[in-house]
């Protein structure tokens, strides 16, 4: 039996932690992932959590710290942020090319300059390439759930990657919410004890982190491209599995209302549940207008984002981060997605939510009527923005 | 050897499961310098054999410390720590 309780979502991923019984936490605090390892260290010190946490000075550290956990097979945990994720950088890319399955949630920031604390998806772009496997949630259940589900993809014999459960920070993270708990019982049930046949052993002494010459660095990185590849298959087996044991379905790209939508709002994270509400309101009017979210971030979700797009005329990604020189990252990559289907939408995409700044449902609703315009009609702006002040007057050259 | 290998041979995270497997590298091809050891001035007091960072000086039968040329670099750590003068460095191309 599930209790339905209050909870912030920072706190939903430190209960997650929890109950997967993690072993080793490392983590370096910072605004606003915070909460989360600040409740993780108050679990082991009142004795809740039979966990080694290891404070750390840096992210780049914590990090360190987490290879080396996973380097003797423990369940390994971190979390971070905006720019502790971009000092921890270098280490990323370590975690996933030696195949250690740590679990990190990142509660979205902008990036500095300016410093700011406030949400959006900078710091989730700078990590694109660095081989884990991300996800982005919408609420605090799904904070809880695709923790839970990460431990159970990324520790997989035939996946050992490590997973980024994206939250955005502030607008997500510290929002408290009703979430369904389960029982222990549940939890083991799905998530079964970790067990890594390569774990450093003296008894069976070898060779972790070796350095590659170029006789064999490209085939390495074929190798890792394969096993990224292959681990769509853990992914949705591990959402059906989490179906099966605690009744609730995720799926790569979610899709709401989409039937005979004409014009489709992508989104992802937290923006998608403020657009459910303004996509209700236009459906009412009897606009054929749908929303299609992206939960699975790496590996793109091909195959359900082409099929979710199918006989729409108009896509309007609306995002969180700026790629310079390019345009939004998101719809960059969708565009590109799209290029090789015989009939495609027309794209419009549009920027939104830098540093914190609030969308509220007007915000959609204009993201929704300016993204046909352009669509139509393309843009003549440096970029197509919403709430940026003095926007239409910054033209392309 | 290993450029017959693909990507399927490739161990999980480039792990190398053969422990002590350095010893078949021949390190000692990467040499422009070696060490000659000059045992009337060699005092035996071992210094070389403890600074060398490959440990490829070891002592022979005789009590002096030589450079095994198989694993020696010729990084020359050997000839500037003896406190007697006992090694010097040698240019491979004179040989």
């Amino acid at each position: 039996m599930s209790r339905r309780v209050a909870l912030e979502a920072s706190h939903a991923v430190a209960e997650a932690t929890r109950m997967a019984d993690v072993d080793v936490i490392s983590a370096y605090p910072i605004t606003p992932q915070t909460h989360i390892p600040e409740r993780l260290a108050e679990m082991v010190a009142d004795g809740d959590l039979d966990a080694a946490y290891i404070p750390v000075e840096s992210e780049h550290s914590a990090m360190s710290a987490c290879l080396g956990a996973a380097a003797v097979g423990a369940r390994t945990f971190t979390a971070t942020a905006g720019q502790g994720l971009e000092l921890m950088h270098e280490v990323v890319y370590v975690a996933s090319a030696m195949r250690y399955p740590v679990i990190m949630a990142v509660a979205n920031r902008a990036l500095s300059a300016p410093l700011s604390v406030w949400g959006d998806h900078s710091d989730a772009m700078a990590v694109r390439d660095t081989g884990w496997i991300q996800v982005f949630c919408q609420n605090s259940q799904e904070a809880f759930d695709l923790t839970i589900w990460a431990f159970r993809v990324g520790e997989d014999p035939q996946v050992l990657l490590p997973v980024m459960v994206h939250l955005d920070g502030f607008t997500l993270s510290h929002v408290t919410e009703p979430v369904l708990l389960p029982e222990q019982s549940e939890v083991d049930r799905f998530l079964p004890r970790y067990h890594y046949r390569f774990a450093l052993n003296p008894d069976q002494p070898m060779t972790h982190g070796a350095f590659g010459p170029p006789e064999i660095y490209a085939e390495t990185k074929l190798a890792q491209a394969v096993v990224f590849d292959n681990c769509k298959k853990t992914i949705l087996q591990g959402w059906q599995e989490f179906r099966d044991v605690f009744g609730r379905h995720y799926n790569p790209v979610e899709e709401y209302r989409t039937e005979n939508a004409e014009t489709l709002l992508l989104t992802i994270g937290s923006f998608t549940e403020t657009a459910k509400i303004v996509v209700d309101a236009r459906r009412e009017k009897g606009e054929a207008v749908g929303l299609i979210s992206l939960r699975l971030w790496r590996p793109f979700p091909f195959e359900e984002f082409r099929r979710a797009v199918r006989g729409a005329k108009t896509l309007i990604v609306f995002e969180r981060a700026i790629s310079f020189g390019l345009g939004g990252p998101v719809v960059a990559e969708v565009r590109s997605a799209l290029y090789d289907e015989e009939t495609r939408p027309k794209v419009a995409s549009i920027i939104g939510g830098l540093g914190g700044r609030d969308m509220s449902e007007e915000d959609f609703e204009y993201v929704i009527d300016r993204g046909r315009e352009v669509a139509e009609k393309g843009s003549d702006r440096v970029l197509e923005t919403v709430g940026i002040r003095g926007e239409s007057e910054a033209l392309k050259r | 050897m290993t450029d017959k290998l693909t990507w399927k041979d490739m161990e999980v995270g480039n792990i190398v499961k053969e422990a002590g497997n350095a010893c078949f590298r021949r390190t000692g091809d990467w040499r422009t310098e070696r060490p000659i050891l000059d045992k009337d001035k060699c005092i035996k007091c071992a210094l070389c054999w403890l600074y060398c960072p490959d440990a490829s000086i070891k002592p022979g039968e005789d009590g002096y410390y030589e450079a095994d040329l198989y694993y020696c670099k010729g990084c020359a750590i050997c000839a500037r720590i003896c406190p007697v003068e006992a090694i010097s460095m040698t240019e491979e191309e004179e040989r």
